[in-house]
């Protein structure tokens, strides 16, 4: 912090350790270590849970990492697509909480867009307009009905925040009753289903890019991945800052292709069950060739988040509307005073949230393949357990859309273990509870520690 | 204030028939329920044919409101009172304030711990039979999945015992296992199916059966069969959910527990006219000794709930529960009655 290490910095650097050097993202690292080791406790718990039901449970520790359910295709597969529409508000609520904001409504509007959504689906389309079931634009039409409530109703809270002044806390409460209960008043408390055909394909393992698209996708991230890579450093070379060293970079990239290419093989590693293929194969009128197998791949629902994720952290990075989210998170008046307009920022933000919520409810609505009074009760819990625990600080200024992506992903990682071992509900929630408030306490320490 | 208008005008009006005329008071608990309004039109008929009026208040799920809403019905002279609810052991005062003016009341679909009170409700031990007791007719061995409701709903443990009461005997014959179980938090259908797709994927899809505690939680729970390509596979739930119902009519879901809100409404309407005439709890019509959860005696009437399956869809129909089309939306030709 003084001056003399700012000015040895650029002195300092070839000293570096080799891991430094690499210059990643410790807590990114930190996070991943939490979720590997969670994902091994449960492979082995299973492990032993299998080796039990089968009546031989040995003493191998091994034998229980290679029998156990956890780490699976298909379990990974089921671990994505639950962890989806939580986490794509969660990236939303980021920007929330950077500018010292609070959204108690995300559950409560992800209803009532599902509600409208719903609504067209089941009597607009089919009946008013005389559409029939499962026509093609039944899905689409739903789909902007939604995005667009969403907007209309996040913008309106925005502008109470923001303009009116009323802290987001109490807006948001208040959105917590009101749409919760405006979706109740919309179906008349009735669960609406089920929904069309196209419109299911979002909700996950109903609608998947299948084996070839996903490598093809596969290919194109790391293509992407390595654009950015190259383009990043030759602006930091351009500008003369200090850069890491090729083998760095190239490992860095190594890594990414791995990563990605390796999360293909995986999705791509789960086959479609062969009832389910055989009913697939009846509804188009064919008959299905003997041993015929496929994988699900990406599913679209997955391929939605990482959209989402790309473009949520373009805006923050590369966007004035983010740096003036960072920039007003971080000081409130000085922002204002050099010229921000962040009561219209605040309005943006909520749209922001609200654009999110729609897309949520459009992928949890799918998943349920009904939509539900109750859907998305505690959602804004999660949401903000999952940005919090992804290292987004409250005291505003801090915080990263992956990180709240991970955090989503931690949480589900265990609720979903431990209902696959058969610890029940109320014991989940505690485990949840206190994991939550261990990993910020973690967080503290890194950042007194790294003085960041 | 809305209660202060309303008790001047139930005054004024009670004034002309007072004589005579018999008033009964419910209190909701949460009228915001859309089943409620189904439970209020019935009340209200069977007031209505024994020459008796009907006045109503709403709690808004306040516990506090609630006592406020009985003080307040009471203040009006009612008859008789029917309380639904919201707490079963927060609303003793109120059950007490009556008791003290001799005011009979009925414990209307939830539990009033009190053994003041007479308690009407549909028989939810027996709920949880007809679940087992359909799924078990439809697979009678195999590998069960038992997928209970909220861990903070008493009710959930009374569906769990009626279904272990049903299936103890073929578990105890090696025929049937139970693989799987869980709670579902705030009975979330979303919740049910994540709990169903993590069984799976731990069984290996061995699942031969589902018994599924209610409606919300069956859709859930046949979403993640449907992933897997198992759907058709027998599944239970209960409440007669529009959505369940077109399940049923469609073969993914072999029962749905429907407890006719209006046979409930019309025995409460006819139990306080009886009641508020002077007839003793002991003596009501079909009434039984029911011992609660915190070992209170009641007097009670439980209704027998219908199991509804591809066999008896044509009672929803006929009832007006449903529309024939919301039922059979989506259902092949030779569908089941009345879908054919």
């Amino acid at each position: 912090m003084t001056d003399t290490q700012t000015l040895e910095e650029p002195t300092r650097s070839p000293k570096k350790s080799l891991f430094a050097q690499l210059d990643v993202d410790t807590r990114l690292l930190g996070m991943i270590g939490a979720f590997v080791l969670i994902s091994l406790v449960f492979q082995v718990w299973t492990g032993i849970n299998t080796q039990a039901l089968r009546g031989e449970v040995g003493l191998n520790p091994f034998a229980w990492l290679i029998d156990g359910r956890f780490l699976t295709p298909r379990n990974i597969f089921n671990l994505t697509i639950q962890t989806v529409s939580v986490a794509i508000m969660a990236t939303a609520m980021v920007f929330v909480i950077v500018t010292r904001h609070i959204d108690l409504s995300v559950g409560s509007l992800l209803a009532t867009c599902s509600a409208m959504m719903a609504i067209v689906q089941t009597a607009v389309a089919p009946q008013w307009l005389g559409l029939g079931l499962e026509h093609p634009l039944i899905a689409p039409m739903a789909i902007v009905v939604g995005l667009i409530t969403g907007v209309v109703i996040g913008a309106f809270h925005g502008w109470l925040i923001g303009y009116l002044a009323i802290p987001a806390f109490i807006v948001t409460l208040g959105g917590l009753f009101v749409w919760r209960n405006v979706a109740w008043h919309l179906t008349g408390g009735q669960t609406k289903g089920p929904l069309d055909g196209n419109f299911q394909l979002f909700g996950g393992i109903n609608g998947t890019l299948g084996v070839t698209w996903s490598w093809i996708f596969g290919v194109l991230a790391i293509a992407a991945a390595f654009y950015r890579l190259y383009s990043a450093r030759r602006t930091r070379v351009a500008h003369e800052f200090p850069v890491k060293p090729v083998w760095a970079e190239y490992a860095i990239g190594a890594t990414m292709a791995a990563a990605i290419l390796g999360f293909v093989a995986i999705l791509n590693a789960y086959e479609i069950p062969v009832l389910r293929l055989r009913r697939m194969f009846a509804d188009r009128g064919e008959a299905m060739p003997e041993g015929f197998t496929t994988g699900y791949g990406l599913p679209i629902s997955v391929f939605l988040l990482i959209v989402v994720v790309v473009a949520m952290t373009f805006v923050a990075q590369r966007t004035r509307l983010g740096r003036y989210i960072y920039a007003t998170g971080g000081n409130p008046e000085a922002a204002q005073l050099a010229g921000i307009r962040t009561r219209l920022l605040t309005v943006k933000i909520f749209a922001i949230v609200g654009l999110l919520c729609a897309l949520s409810a459009v992928v949890a609505s799918a998943r349920q393949t009904f939509h539900s009074n109750d859907i998305g009760t505690l959602d804004e819990l999660r949401v903000i357990a999952a940005a919090v625990i992804g290292g987004t600080a409250l005291a505003g200024g801090v915080g990263t859309i992956y990180g709240a992506v991970l955090g989503a992903l931690i949480m589900q990682s265990l609720q979903s273990g431990m209902a696959m071992v058969g610890v029940d509900a109320p014991y989940q929630n505690i485990v949840v509870g206190v994991v939550l408030v261990f990993a910020v306490w973690v967080d503290l320490l890194y950042r007194k520690r790294s003085g960041s | 204030m809305r209660n202060l208008i309303l008790a001047a005008v139930v005054a004024t009006a009670g004034l002309s028939t007072a004589s005579f005329a018999q008033t009964v008071g419910v209190s909701w608990s949460n009228f915001q329920e859309e089943r409620w309004k189904t439970d209020e039109a019935a009340i209200k008929g069977a007031l209505e044919a024994a020459g008796a009026s009907y006045v109503s208040t709403d709690a808004q799920s306040s516990s506090a409101k609630q006592l406020a809403d009985v003080e307040a019905l009471m203040a009006q002279g009612v008859d008789a009172l029917i309380i639904l609810a919201q707490d079963a052991e927060a609303v003793i005062p109120a059950v007490q304030a009556a008791a003290d003016e001799g005011i009979p009341i009925i414990a209307y679909d939830r539990l009033i711990e009190d053994p003041r009170a007479f308690y009407l409700t549909f028989d939810n031990v027996e709920v949880g039979r007809m679940q087992a007791r359909a799924v078990l007719e439809a697979q009678p061995e195999g590998n069960y999945v038992m997928i209970k409701g909220s861990s903070a709903d008493p009710n959930a443990d009374f569906l769990r015992g009626g279904q272990q009461e049903v299936l103890q005997a073929a578990i105890d014959a090696g025929k049937i296992t139970i693989v799987g179980e869980a709670y579902t938090d705030g009975w979330l259908p979303a919740n049910a199916q994540r709990n169903m797709e993590q069984i799976l994927t731990q069984t290996d899809n061995k699942v031969d059966a589902v018994v599924a505690s209610n409606d919300g939680t069956a859709g859930g729970v046949v979403a993640a069969l449907t992933a897997q390509g198992m759907e058709g596979i027998p599944v239970s739930g209960q409440d007669g959910d529009h959505a369940a119902l077109n399940r049923v009519a469609l073969g993914t879901q072999t029962v749905s527990v429907w407890k006719d809100a209006r046979a409930l409404g019309k025995a409460a309407g006819e139990i306080a006219v009886a009641l508020a005439g002077g007839t003793g709890m002991g003596d009501v019509e079909s009434a039984s000794m029911f011992m609660t959860p915190g070992g209170n005696d009641m007097n009670a009437v439980l209704l027998a709930p219908v199991p509804i399956t591809k066999d008896n869809l044509d009672v929803v129909v006929d009832a007006g529960w449903i529309s024939k089309e919301t039922l059979c939306q989506g259902v092949p030709a030779g569908g089941p009655s009345p879908c054919n």
